[in-house]
């Protein structure tokens, strides 16, 4: 019997107040095994002790959204019988401490919250954030996570299809792998997780069980310090093609009418699985862990229910159909092993070698579970006076070169490529575009996806931040001319118990509240990292958004690259010229003061109605919303991608810095042939949203004015070697 | 008893890998190391039986799924149980 | 006419395959697990791409010993079309019904992209209704595509012309630059002696679609349909 002493109830976790609840429900001291237990399911991880009372203030539902937050994973309904499964998850310590590794089982993970639900998952997404491009870790972490991702998703046979790429200080020592997943499934065949029927079996499928990522939920919500590299030895290690077997076993074995509920074991492992699956369906499970597959030997209790060994389900199944279900897994190769059973108890208990190590009511883990309303104070940049961005002789064409080439605006090419983004044949919009589109395999119509955030907006205005990444997202579907539907998000901060972290992420919430809100794109899934702070030093606040959208029909949508010589360039929406927080303002004058821009999210909603329609209904197939880098950017890329130049038509007066790269929200540029002219701009103009004609697309130039041309292949040079540059260099 | 079966890749072959890892020592600062091979190490355990036996079963499961013989040669060790 | 497409355990485009080779050949081919002894009677087997037993050991190594393999080999050597895709090229050369190996990108890298090819063989059962040396695009995605061979088997592939696609540019230019892999000889897909099984390593079943973008993998079904007949 291991003593439980005020250090081990330290190192797991719990404060004193928690501990005397503890010794009060139970009426006795814990056991190690229980403690275990009460440390993972009241970690930051599982319960988001620090973040729920905020949470629950966003939008979950429309009329689209069958599932919100709560399950596995969101769903959302297609039509004609389909569903859509996603969520977004972040796996940011174990990436730091073993870059490949940390990324591959992140998207083990995210994965199997998806086909636990019986979806096929059919896209994979990915957010990352790395430090300073000349920080002496970042190209081993780049490398590494890349790698990771690829091998696992790549193994899997599931396409890697968008994400994100950011290099920033602020990550140095605490990298972001936020990883998505898309499934389809038939919305009558949906599974959950709620454990019901006294006396079913409770079911253990999958891997072995090994002493993998011991203390990792834990690890999640710690703060790294110096000897962060001595906790190597607790990240887990994947194997894709176990996960490929369970996918496709239980994809199987569902379309029998056999599994009661399912969930799959990730952070804290069959613990997690269990309370949650239990307390769900209010009744008691009993466990015996002398039949759980093991891989180590002599395993305790306490290391079999805490274990992070990936590619693990469990399932309830009724006594009488486990046999039929044993043959499915047996066929793929995988361990059956009945472990256990629902009681009415509405307690958990675990039996290990004819002991009880663990009886705790089901009750006093969810109502003990803790709940912060922690201090905050939201602090946002002072306003300042932009006119010092604009006192520069740097010509435009040379400014246009360096932020092309730079880290965050180049093409991300080099990493995308490393994944396979056709595998299932269904991608009908690659990589690299604002959203990517995946056919719902054998129709014609397809879901868009995309992921987002723009951290230094909320550094600068948390508020205003948390809107604009929502808007952004929303924005990215509409730009491919799909109707977005909801969104996942996976909400990265520093530590908590800082009332300005704690105001960073009161703030976005509240800006994610308000854009849910009127775009009428609600949250479904999503996950909260905290605690990401090396020496106390945080990151910028990181509200990653993963949006999913539909498009009834692939007759008709758009994509960003110029298709035609001698169309008519126009943008949508109004040009301010903003260029405080912009990629501008940090690349040419190191400069990051300021507000970001303001969004307007009623604009914005009336702007990308106008822009859907004129895809659905009038044709137009050239479309690319205006974001990092503003204007002349987002020409470029439209120039680059379709091997097309442009030339600039604009008053005298727009010629500068803030017009070309200010980079204010709520706006689109789009490519209309000379006969479609006069429709569109009919239609535009009774929609009452401000547009302005800018020029023309033409041969292999871009042409700004007079003294600023350059040609579409140096551009291209420029663009798309910047990684490659970087990893060749020492 | 215990087989260590060592595969190496034939002369000959290119082994990206080797001279991967041979480029980044050299840039770590290790002039000395002129070359690097990279090659796999199969562990194996038997049921205990004469050396002779053992020694036939791993030549026939290294040649029919260990080893690629177009690519790759193998070497065998036997160690006895204590 | 009968068509059997073999999983693997981690097979993963076999959906892929049956969907193109439905398209053209206008029936649902059989998809055939590994573990079978038997195989059913097949004018064509496809071993399609994927990442079968993880890819672990060596690509191909342990699907190369399935069950199902004595009969595909048997069938083989007896004249049935046999195509293996990436993976399934793999597995073809682990069982030595096609020469050479596979081994890991020259830059180490997975590579996933379009690529053009060179159809260097348009007489061949799977490649007749190409034009001779048509330029053609069809995408790869490989961790171990490098077609590897000793200077004996090269000279007798090259001299047999068992070469049916080769790596090249846009404008057909065959070199160093233009190898994505490494591949000796930018070698993407042989055909053996007999002429009746061919290994390539890019995807032509995901290239028969004109709303995902390419269909330059639609000749290549035709062919071996027409071949068939």
């Amino acid at each position: 019997m291991i003593k439980i002493t005020k250090e081990l109830i330290d190192e797991h976790g719990i404060n004193e107040k928690e501990y005397s609840f503890i010794l009060e429900s139970l009426g006795r001291e814990p056991t190690i095994t229980e403690l275990g237990i009460f440390s993972a399911m009241w970690s930051e991880h599982c319960s988001y002790k620090s973040s729920k009372t905020w949470l629950k203030k966003l939008p979950t539902s429309n009329d689209k959204v069958i599932q919100g937050p709560g399950e596995n994973a969101g769903v959302i309904d297609l039509g004609d019988g389909d569903a859509a499964v996603f969520k977004m998850e972040s796996h940011n310590h174990p990436s730091y401490i073993e870059p490949y590794q940390g990324a591959a089982t992140g998207v083990g993970g995210i994965m199997r919250d998806v086909f636990t639900m019986g979806a096929r998952p059919v896209a994979l997404l990915n957010s990352l954030r790395f430090g300073d491009i000349n920080h002496s870790k970042t190209k081993h972490l780049l490398t590494g996570v890349v790698s990771g991702i690829g091998g696992y998703g790549n193994c899997m046979g599931v396409p890697t299809v968008g994400g994100e790429v950011e290099f920033n200080a602020c990550y140095n020592d605490n990298i972001l792998v936020n990883a998505m997943c898309v499934g389809i499934a038939k919305i009558n065949k949906i599974f959950y997780s709620k454990a019901s029927g006294i006396g079913n079996s409770v079911v253990y499928v999958g891997s072995k069980t090994g002493r993998d990522g011991i203390h990792g939920a834990t690890m999640a919500s710690a703060e790294f310090d110096d000897s962060s590299d001595e906790k190597r030895p607790t990240v887990q290690v994947g194997d894709p093609f176990a996960e490929k077997l369970l996918l496709e076993a239980c994809l199987e074995l569902m379309k029998e009418d056999i599994i009661i509920a399912i969930q799959d074991m990730g952070a804290a492992g069959l613990t997690s699985s269990a309370v949650e699956m239990a307390s769900k369906g209010n009744v008691g499970i009993d466990l015996n862990l002398d039949k759980l597959p093991c891989r180590e030997a002599l395993m305790t209790a306490y290391e079999m229910m805490l274990s992070e060994s990936q590619e693990r389900m469990l399932m309830i199944i009724e006594p009488e159909k486990e046999k039929e279900a044993k043959s499915v897994f047996d066929k793929w190769g995988l361990d059956f092993a009945t472990i256990g059973v629902l009681t009415n108890t509405n307690n958990i208990v675990i039996k290990h070698e004819s002991e009880i190590k663990a009886d705790i009511p089901l009750n006093i883990l969810e109502s003990g579970a803790p709940s912060y309303n922690r201090p905050y104070k939201i602090v946002t940049n002072p306003e300042v006076d932009q006119s010092y961005l604009l006192k520069s002789d740097k010509k435009i064409i040379d400014i246009l070169k360096k932020l092309i080439s730079s880290p965050n605006l180049c093409s991300r090419r080099w990493v995308w490529e490393q994944y396979d983004h056709m595998v299932m044949n269904d991608t009908i919009l690659r990589p690299g575009g604002d959203s990517a589109i995946i056919r719902v395999h054998g129709t014609n119509k397809a879901l868009a996806v995309c992921s987002d955030s723009t951290p230094r907006y909320c550094a600068a205005d948390p508020t205003e931040g948390g809107k604009q990444a929502v808007a952004e997202s929303w924005r990215n579907i509409t730009s491919v001319g799909a109707k977005p539907i909801a969104i996942t998000d996976c909400m990265n901060f520093g530590n908590p118990e800082k009332e300005e972290i704690m105001g960073q992420f009161a703030g976005v919430i509240n800006g994610m509240v308000e854009a849910c809100e009127i775009l009428d794109y609600p949250v479904v899934s999503g996950n909260v990292s905290l605690y990401n702070e090396t020496n106390g030093k945080g990151i910028n606040p990181t509200p990653a958004i993963g949006g999913v959208g539909l498009l009834e029909s692939l007759d008709h949508f758009s994509t960003p690259n110029f298709k035609r010589k001698n169309d008519n360039i126009i943008i949508l929406g109004d040009t301010k010229g903003h260029l405080c927080q912009s990629v501008f303002a940090y690349e040419i004058f190191g400069d990051s003061q300021g507000l970001p821009p303001k969004v307007d999210l009623i604009l914005e909603k009336k702007t990308g109605d106008l822009v859907r329609n004129l895809v659905t209904k009038l044709k137009i197939d050239t479309v690319h919303d205006i974001s990092d880098g503003g204007l002349l950017i987002a020409l470029t890329e439209m120039s680059i991608s379709g091997e097309i130049g442009f030339q600039l038509n604009i008053d005298k007066s727009n010629l500068n810095y803030s017009f070309l790269f200010g980079e204010d929200q709520g706006r689109y540029i789009i490519s209309i042939e000379d006969k479609n002219l006069n429709d569109a701009i009919e239609y535009i103009e009774k929609s009452n949203i401000s547009y302005l004609s800018i020029g023309k697309t033409n041969g292999k130039k871009i042409k700004i004015d007079r003294d600023n041309e350059i040609d579409i292949e140096e551009l291209r040079d420029l663009y798309e070697n910047w990684f490659k540059s970087y990893l060749k260099s020492n | 008893m215990k087989a260590l079966v060592k595969i190496m890749p034939k002369k000959g072959v290119l082994d990206p890998q080797g001279k991967a890892i041979e480029k980044s020592l050299n840039q770590l600062g290790f002039s000395q190391i002129n070359s690097v091979i990279q090659g796999k190490l199969i562990e194996i355990e038997i049921d205990s039986i004469n050396e002779n036996d053992a020694q036939k079963i791993v030549e026939d499961a290294s040649k029919q799924l260990l080893a690629n013989l177009v690519i790759e040669d193998y070497e065998i060790t036997i160690i006895k149980d204590e | 006419m009968e068509i059997s497409v073999i999983v693997f355990p981690g097979s993963n485009c076999d959906r892929d395959v049956a969907v193109s080779l439905k398209k053209v050949f206008k029936r649902n081919p059989k998809m055939v697990w590994h573990k079978e002894q038997t195989l059913p009677k097949s004018d064509l087997i496809v071993l399609p791409g994927g990442f079968s037993y993880g890819d672990y050991l060596r690509c191909g190594s342990m699907a190369a010993n399935s069950p199902i393999m004595s009969e595909i080999i048997k069938c083989g050597e007896n004249g049935t079309f046999i195509i293996g895709i990436c993976n399934g090229f793999q597995i073809l050369t682990e069982t030595n019904l096609l020469p050479g190996t596979l081994i890991r990108n020259r830059d180490l890298s997975f590579i996933c992209k379009n690529l053009p090819l060179k159809v260097e063989n348009s007489k061949s059962r799977f490649t007749h209704k190409y034009s001779a040396n048509e330029i053609i695009e069809i995408p790869v995605a490989h961790n171990e595509g490098n077609y590897f061979a000793d200077q004996k088997t090269i000279k007798n592939i090259e001299d047999k012309d068992l070469v049916v696609f080769r790596y090249c540019n846009k404008d057909g230019i065959i070199n160093d630059e233009t190898n994505p892999n490494g591949s000796k000889n930018n070698i993407a897909g042989i055909i053996n002696e007999q002429g009746n099984i061919l290994g390539m390593m890019p995807h032509p079943e995901r290239a028969t679609d004109k709303v995902a973008g390419l269909i330059d993998g639609e000749k290549f079904f035709i062919s071996v349909l027409e071949s068939i007949q």
